[in-house]
Order: C-alpha cells, then structure tokens, then sequence
C-alpha cells in the first residue's frame, strides 16, 4: 500500500510547533510560577500552615484542612469563600468586585480562590471553620418522604465524628454525571440532631434542571461513598428562651427536624414556646406529620401548623388552608401570645421568606430577631 | 516568492506608526480601543502590552513562517500557527508580568488575556506575510505598529476625558460619539499617507 507522506506533513507540523510553545509556557510556568512554601497565619498565630506558593488560597487551606465554605469550588463564581486577610496581597480583583460590598472591602475582605499564595499572609477567619472537616462519607439510606424530596442519609467513615450545631449545613459533592463535566458542590442543611455523631442526614429537593439535585434523585445509590464537607453556617436557635415562630417550606424542614430533635436529645424542648408552621401546596408536598403531631399532642407548649395552599379534594385536608403567610398572619393576630417576646426562625426559598419577615415585622416582630437560611 | 520590498526602515517605522496606523488606516483592534480608551490608565498599560507582544508575534512568526511553513509547504496553516503562536506568547508574557509587576498586571486585567483575540496582532502577522517583508522589517513593522496601537488609544483617551464634560446631544453620548471621534482621528492620520508607505 502506498501512503502519501504528504498527508502527515501538516498534522505534524501543527503538533511540532504547538509542541514547542506548549514546553515555553510550562518552561517559563516552573521558572516563574515557583514561589517556594508560603506561611499562612490564622486568626493572628490561633493557627500557621506552610503550603506551597502559587495555588489559589482556598486551595492552600484545603490542603490543610481548613474548608473555607465554596460551592462553586474554586472558579470565582459563587463569592462565597470569603476570608480576611490582613497582610498585604496586592488590591482587590476584579473578580472579586462582584462579591464584595464596601464596608468588606473596607474590612480587608477578600475571595479566597482569587487571591494567588505569593508570599507569607496573614487571615482570619470565623473560628468554627477550624471544626470544618471532609469526610468521605457512604449513603447509608435514601428514603422518598414526598414525591420530591428524598431524605439522604450519609455514614462518616468508620472513626470519624462529627461536632456541629442544629441549623448548620454540610456542602454535598456529586461526581461529573451525564453533560455535567465537573464535580459539584451544592450546600444543604443537616436534618439529622447532633447527638447523632457519626451521620449526617439531609433532605433534598428535586430542583428542575438541578445539578446535585438531579445527581441525588437519578442517580445517587445506597452504598456509594460521597465527598462532605461540613459544618457551616450561623443558622441556629438563640438561647433566649422568647417564643419560637418557626416558618419552614419544603426541604425547608431539615433544619428544624434537627433543632427539634436536639431540644428532645437534651430535654429542653418544653422550656419556651414553639410555633411551627409548614407550608406546602397539597398533602403530598407535606411530610414527617406523625412525628411533629406527636410532639404538638406530647408537649403543650409546642404547635406543630401545617398550611396546604391548593388542598385537593382527595386530600382530606381539615386543617389550615391559604398561602403560609396568611396562616402565619392570622396565627400573629389572634393565637400568639402578643405580649410575649418573639424570635423568627425561618428557612425555604427566597420568595417565602421575604413575605414571611414582611408578615413579622408588621406584625411588631423586630426584624434582627427574625433568624433565617434562605437557599440560594 | 517575491523579493522582499526595498524599505528604509526608519520609514517603514515612521509609517507603520503614522501614516499607516494599524487602528486607523487599517481599523483593527477597534473592539478594545473603543471600550478600553474609556481610562487614561488602562489604555496605557494595554498600549504597552500590545506594543510588546505585536513586536515578538511578528518576530516569531515570521520565523516559524519562512523556516517551517514555507519549506514543508503548509503556508495554508499559517491562521492556524500564528494564532497559536500569540496566544502562547501572551500567556508566557501574563505569568512574567503576574511575577515582575503586580501593578502592572492587575491595571491590565482581563485585557491581557484579551490580546489574545486583538485582531490587529493577527493582522500585522498576517500583513508581514502578504507584504513580503523580510525578518528585520517584520520585527521594526510589529514595534511599529503597536507603538502606532499605543499611540492611538492614548489619544482617543485623552479626547474621551475632554468629550465627557463637553455638552453632547443624547443620541450621540457614549459611542457614538467615540466613533465619530475615531473617524476624526483617522482623517488626520491618513491625511499624510502619500509622504511615506508600508510597502
């Protein structure tokens, strides 16, 4: 057979001289991205970590197992591994612009993943993150509590513990799936009590078009191990002992199925009042109602309310009807003890939330004892 | 081949500034020149790094055209190579700036990147190949051109400081007065054309 040699002449010829410019760049990359080890000092000598110079400083902290929070993992866009750093890095980015109010940067605050290790710095950073671990975690179960959500419970590896409080939220990582070629990080609140301290439990909602969500109702098995990394968050009950009014909305349960079964953990559920109210469209959107009527008949002080907006015939439905800020407003009116001091809990979408704190502040509730964790 | 053209290249210099600005006679590189030349300080740093990297593309490429493509006979991949060819050279020169200037690199931005795609790099390679030019003709048009490039932005910029609080009928703020500018400045730079040629 003959073969025209011709033919490989181009080819080759593209190859050589990509090749050779592809050996200047990483050439030049060694001689010049090569900064050595970089000190890094945490809150002011709590902590020193050396890594190596030239990654971004999220990626330097992880190495040390530090998790600043990122859901985003490292690409700038999410805005939300903020640090602040006290020496100099040079100025903001703009990368980072977007991220940044005034007053933080102002303060020193900066995007973590944005800022390049080139010489010894010097952060802070909340103290809680030092609590922060990675677990490679196994599911352990994978129960369907309604149609679209499905309570995820994870194992941490055989040793392992984990410390947080009720209200916090783990990041959940998927593997690339299908067209998602990256790995993804998304954050959900932990529905599983503290006192449980080797799982951690979630709930989560299947987002139309989702990454992670779609990952964990398509694909997600029973046994398949599952990068966390957690806890985070300053979402929690105040010590206060003022009236809880709990407003939650789908997976928006989590928090508060693990702020409840805390106080049942450690006995203080009975100390002050609680209003609980869920909304939800129809029964189906509805779920753990055995247990939180249970609690609403064991404990007088606790008012379980849930609200359907659409009940449907087949329903059955004699409870509350209405949108949950109107259940919620009415309740304010006429049921709450007014008098009373109040403290807001709230978690579900953006949408909800902001009606909800607009029902509490007219209804004479101050607006920075209204508590929440709105998903993003 | 053609011989290559018998220029002085102190002409060939002074024109390819001048006469024959790449943004003015030849309109490119306009996208960043029009959004860029809104700061003084940006359009001079960006000035500088397309100064630096038109005077090695047109080096190296022209290297990498009469001693590879040309004797192997792929000419036709010349769009290909010298693309490639500039954006290894701006990525080398980011790390070096990255590492030699902080101020330098953060002034420039995602506009160095973005030289990348400044379709005047591409041209003045590509116009060197066309014009004939020979290896040290090349390099004097690249310097040339992109002190010609730097000039022009750093022009436009001025004017656009002085066209800011000048009183400008609606339709006409922002853009459209810019361009009208640029054909202005245009008008001025091409008027000498006749006195000295690129070729």
């Amino acid at each position: 057979m003959d073969i025209n040699f011709a033919y490989f002449i181009a080819p080759v010829a593209v190859g050589g001289i990509s090749a050779g410019l592809a050996a200047l760049i990483s050439v030049t990359d060694k001689i010049v991205n090569n900064y050595g080890d970089i000190k890094m000092d945490i809150n002011n000598g709590k902590k020193e970590v050396v890594v190596k110079g030239g990654q971004p400083m999220l990626f330097g902290l992880a190495e040390k197992g530090i998790f600043v929070p990122s859901a985003c993992g490292g690409r700038g866009s999410c805005g939300t591994c903020k640090v602040t750093v006290k020496s100099d890095v040079g100025p903001v980015m703009p990368t980072e612009i977007p991220w940044l109010t005034k007053d933080e940067i102002a303060a020193g605050v900066r995007i973590s993943c944005q800022i390049k290790l080139k010489q010894d710095v010097a952060i802070e950073i909340p103290e809680e993150l030092f609590y922060v671990q990675e677990y490679q975690a196994t599911i352990e179960r994978i129960t369907r509590v309604t149609h679209d959500i499905l309570e995820v419970s994870c194992k941490l590896p055989e040793g392992k513990e984990v410390t947080f409080t009720s209200g916090q939220y783990g990041q959940f990582e998927v593997p690339a799936y299908g067209k998602v070629k990256e790995k993804t990080m998304r954050a959900y609140s932990m529905s599983s009590p503290p006192s449980d301290k080797n799982r951690l439990e979630f709930l989560i909602r299947l987002v139309p078009g989702g990454i992670v969500t779609t990952y964990v109702h398509e694909h997600l098995k029973e046994g398949q191990k599952i990068r966390v990394v957690g806890p985070f968050g300053d979402f929690q009950v105040h010590d206060t002992g003022a009236q809880m009014i709990c407003v939650a909305g789908g997976s928006g349960m989590a928090p508060f199925k693990s702020i409840f079964q805390d106080m049942i953990d450690k006995g203080t559920l009975n100390d002050r009042e609680i209003w609980y109210f869920f909304g939800a469209r129809t029964k189906k959107d509805v779920f753990y109602l055995d247990w939180l009527y249970k609690l609403d008949e064991e404990h007088e002080n606790f008012h379980f309310i849930p609200a359907l907006s659409e009940p449907q015939p087949e329903d059955d439905w004699d409870g509350p009807t209405g949108l949950i800020t109107e259940v919620l407003d009415g309740y304010l009116k006429d049921t709450i003890d007014p008098e009373k001091e109040k403290e807001g809990y709230l978690c579900g979408s953006p949408g909800m939330l902001d009606a909800c704190m607009k029902v509490m502040s007219d209804n004479g509730m101050e607006s920075e004892k209204i508590y929440f964790d709105k998903f993003a | 081949m053609n011989a290559a053209p018998i220029l002085n290249p102190f002409s060939l210099f002074v024109a390819s500034i001048f006469t024959s600005n790449i943004l003015l006679a030849n309109f490119l590189g306009m996208c960043s020149f029009i959004s860029i030349s809104k700061d003084m300080t940006s359009s001079n740093g960006l000035g500088m790094a397309v100064t630096v990297v038109l005077t090695i593309t047109a080096a190296l490429n022209w290297v990498i055209l009469h001693h590879v493509l040309i004797p192997l006979q792929v000419e036709y991949l010349r769009f290909i190579v010298f693309i490639i060819t500039i954006a290894a050279v701006v990525q080398v020169l980011e790390m070096v700036i990255d590492r030699v200037s902080q101020a330098l690199y953060m002034s420039l931005g995602i506009f160095l990147p973005l030289i990348t795609v400044n379709c005047a790099i591409l041209g003045v390679s590509l116009f060197m190949e066309i014009r004939n030019y020979t290896f040290v003709q090349s390099a004097i048009y690249g310097l040339g051109s992109g002190l010609g490039w730097w000039l022009a932005i750093m022009a436009l910029a001025a004017i656009r400081k002085k066209t800011e609080k000048s009183k400008i009928s609606p339709g006409l703020q922002g853009p459209g007065i810019t361009v009208i500018t640029i054909g202005f400045m245009a008008m001025a730079f091409v008027g000498f054309s006749g006195m000295l040629a690129v070729q």
